[in-house]
């Protein structure tokens, strides 16, 4: 007897609000990165349990690789970012970034 | 409860244990180390979904690499009045209310899907017209016979009468006989088994533009189905501007406190 | 579970002879090779700090440890072990007191868990895959974090700056690492150590190391960047004692200190043996006739229904010989340590990122491109003999004929006889496809009775 698909997606779901509620309440910009972190591996779970139950296949798989790899770029670019940001501000607080000048 | 749903609920705790204790901790180092226990616990899922090769991979690049990355940035933004940076108690409040709301949505959402049926559908199962059904049908054993047929239901109110599964659940062993019959037509035919999570061979060679999981049991005359190449090189651009940028932004400036140009 | 019984699995044994219900076999399989593999994760330290100590002594004209347990100071490393074990558990008072108490057992986690998919001989692994070697450096990568933690959270700068330099020099040097693991990688088409290893059988010009000159240089290569990623001198900036008191791991003592110190020697061990595997033959010792005999015994055993006893001894053989080969690759760090003087992070740094880094990426290329011109030269693949050993699938009967062409043993196929009528099939993995005039294989047949198990592969 095995876990059911509903168990893993239920699984994936705990995730994707845990980091939509990370990405909303944190006034850290790195705690906001790690809230992007979680959501994308919560659709990981997705992708990879509809792999293994229904006729996905191998592309559920592959799909989850691709957005694997895309995400450790998008973390690398937005941590950037986060570094230009404190630079100018001195303060990594996002509240602190509600000019558009300068 | 076998070792298999038991190893599932230790790695589902994790997941989701780790998750919920990254929103709530207010150190942001310690998030980081409650992310790695979630990602952690994501991979070994993988690893119980026999996606080996996804599985490592996540444990390479994301606990590994991200999270690494994420701590890096932690450590140079970080100083002592910013590593507990807290928020109000009425936007902590509000967002626990909608992120429970948005969580049932999704409860009810998953478990209202009869996953079978819907497996048995994509493939073309769940309707099928009545000749091309009875002349599948002659060719089997008479126990499968009968079983397929107890399955379905004709459906003689159109012009061209067809085959229907029937409105309810359907089990699991149901599915597993469907897409057993509808794998050995030439419909979906596939290859003998990799071993569990061997998916190593496939998913390389799916990058490379072959699917051995699609292609290697159709007829000669059937098209080839399309591979990855093309996102995968994709990718790798993407990567290579991903690493230039990042470099780019992130080169060492004069650090201005008027928010001076760089 | 992987045949450790020659033949027969260890779960399949408890299931079948003693009758356990399928989850009590697979858990009591499972705590059996983790209780092997912690006392070897706890052992080989007490070895190495010893061999260590005198190396070091006798290339510092000195004696070692002579007094502790006889002449040669055997039992020094367990004097040392049983020193750290009654000493008091300091945490500071600046320290995160969780993290400071997590970070050495994150380490030592990393270190350990990449054990259950080191082959000690054919078969004998606790976690057979085919992404072996990838899984390994996935975990090892994650010793990274313990080391980060361990020096934020200790509260002193000294073990912060440590901590960053370490993660820094890590982090990097895994990149030249992994490609030039995927050096013989390429080389051979599969992942799995077990595979790898399997195909190093016959004389000592089958060993990978000797397959082409890629292969020589990216041994060598991955030995550097296995010595900075496991923080040896002359990359061990994280450790410099005349720098940083001692970087990341300042603040801890005791017990605490000691699970960083078995994560550095295990992972030496570790890195060492994926070196022997990949380069050095893993547990064959290079002599023809020897392991001959020896593969053939093996193969019996995996092909034998029930125990059988020269399989095991052979494997038992081929483990004596693969800790061998991996202690002397350790001893070769240890040499290393106390000859050349201590890198400055900067020099660490360009030497990855400007050599080694660069370096491995031509050795790729050229490891990739090899094939394609010996093919065009020579009309085979590979400069030397075929090893020979049990691929994934039996061999078929273009294989055989093919590796009876490419043999040295068959005078009267040289140059000349170019395979004609042999067509030149690419095996890849459980399915081969036949590049030549022969016919396609037929589509595998549907299965007799369709309510069988595993609908969804």
């Amino acid at each position: 007897m095995q876990p059911t698909l509903t168990q893993y997606l239920l699984v994936g779901a705990v995730l994707f609000v845990a980091g939509v509620v990370c990405m909303a309440t944190k006034r850290n910009g790195i705690g906001v990165l790690m809230g992007v972190e979680l959501v994308l591996n919560g659709a990981n779970i997705n992708f990879v349990a509809f792999a293994r139950y229904t006729p996905l296949g191998l592309d559920g798989q592959t799909i989850s690789l691709f957005i694997i790899v895309l995400a450790a770029a998008e973390a690398a670019v937005a941590l950037a970012i986060a570094l230009n940001f404190y630079n100018n501000h001195l303060s990594i607080d996002v509240d602190r970034g509600d000019e558009l000048k300068g | 409860m076998t070792g298999a749903q038991l190893l599932f609920w230790i790695l589902a705790l994790g997941a989701c244990g780790g998750a919920i204790a990254v929103v709530i901790a207010q150190n942001v180092v310690r998030m980081a180390f409650w992310l790695i226990v979630s990602l952690g616990s994501v991979a070994g899922l993988f690893f119980q979904l026999h996606a080996d090769f996804v599985g490592a991979t996540q444990l390479l690049i994301y606990v590994g690499g991200t999270v690494v990355l994420l701590i890096f940035g932690v450590m140079l933004t970080a100083s002592g009045p910013f590593l507990k940076i807290k928020t109000s108690t009425a936007e902590l409040l509000l967002s626990a209310g909608i992120g429970g709301l948005v969580f049932v949505m999704l409860y009810t959402a998953v478990a209202g899907v009869d996953w079978n049926r819907a497996g048995a559908d994509v493939i073309g199962a769940g309707r099928i017209p009545r000749d091309q059904f009875e002349e599948f049908v002659a060719g089997l054993e008479a126990s499968d016979r009968e079983r397929l047929e107890s399955l379905y239901m004709l459906d003689e109110s159109t012009d061209d009468p067809v085959y229907r599964l029937p409105p309810g659940r359907l089990s699991a062993s149901d599915r597993d006989f469907l897409v057993a019959a509808w794998n050995a037509q030439e419909r979906l035919n596939r290859p003998p088994a990799a071993p569990e999570g061997g998916t190593a061979r496939p998913i390389g060679l799916s990058l490379v533009g072959l699917r051995p999981d699609r292609d290697l049991g159709a007829d000669a005359d059937s098209r080839l189905s399309t591979g990855y190449l093309l996102p995968f090189e994709i990718i790798s651009v993407h990567l290579l501007v991903v690493l230039i940028g990042a470099a780019y932004l992130a080169r060492a400036k004069r650090r201005t406190d008027a928010g001076g140009a760089p | 579970m992987q045949p450790i019984l020659a033949g027969v699995t260890i779960r399949s044994f408890l299931h079948d002879s003693v009758g356990l219900s399928p989850t009590w076999a697979a858990a009591l399989a499972a705590f059996l090779h983790a209780f092997i593999l912690i006392n070897t994760f706890a052992v080989l330290p007490l070895v190495f700090i010893w061999a260590e100590r005198k190396i070091s002594g006798r290339i510092q004209d000195r004696l070692g440890p002579t007094r502790v347990g006889g002449r040669f100071g055997w039992l020094q490393g367990l004097a040392d072990g049983l020193k750290l074990i009654q000493k008091e558990d300091l945490v500071p008072a600046a320290a995160d007191g969780m993290l400071f108490r997590m970070a050495p057992y994150l380490a030592c986690m990393a270190a350990f868990t990449a054990f259950m998919v080191l082959p000690f001989s054919d078969g004998w692994v606790a976690f057979e895959s085919d992404i072996a070697l990838f899984l390994l450096f996935g975990i090892l990568s994650l010793e990274v974090l313990g080391i980060v933690l361990a020096g934020y959270s200790s509260g002193s700068k000294w073990a912060l700056f440590g901590g960053m330099r370490e993660a820094a020099q890590m982090v990097s040097y895994e990149i030249p690492l992994a490609i030039g693991a995927l050096v013989p990688v390429v080389a051979v088409g599969t992942l799995s150590l077990v595979e790898i290893g399997r195909m190093q059988a016959g004389w000592i010009w089958n060993w990978l190391v000797f397959t082409n000159p890629f292969v020589f240089l990216a041994a060598i290569v991955y030995f550097t960047a296995a010595t900075a990623s496991c923080k040896r001198a002359p990359f061990d900036l994280a450790e410099a004692e005349s720098e940083l008191v001692a970087g990341f791991h300042t603040e801890y003592s005791g017990m605490r200190w000691s699970f960083f110190f078995m994560a550095e020697y295990a992972a030496m061990f570790l890195v060492s043996g994926v070196a022997s595997i990949l380069f050095l033959g893993a547990w064959h010792t290079g002599i023809g006739p020897l392991d001959a005999a020896l593969e053939s015994a093996r193969i019996s055993g995996r092909a034998a229904d029930s125990f059988y006893w020269p399989g095991w001894l052979a494997n038992l053989f081929g483990a004596a010989v693969f800790m061998t080969k991996g202690s002397l690759l350790v001893c070769v760090q240890i040499w290393i340590r106390w000859t050349l003087p201590r890198l400055r992070i900067d020099q660490v740094m360009m030497t990855c990122l400007k050599y080694l880094l660069p370096m491995t990426c031509v050795l790729f290329l050229g490891a990739v491109l090899w094939p394609l011109a010996m093919t065009q030269l020579t009309g085979r693949t590979q400069l030397f003999t075929t090893p020979f050993g049990e691929r994934i699938h039996p061999p078929t009967d273009a294989d055989e004929t093919a590796l009876r062409d490419a043999s040295p043993a068959a005078p009267e196929s040289g140059a000349g006889s170019a395979p004609a009528d042999t067509t030149s099939s690419l095996v890849i993995g459980h399915w081969s496809l036949d590049i030549g005039d022969s016919p396609p294989p037929p589509p595998p047949p549907p299965p007799a009775h369709l309510a069988q198990e595993g609908g969804f592969q």
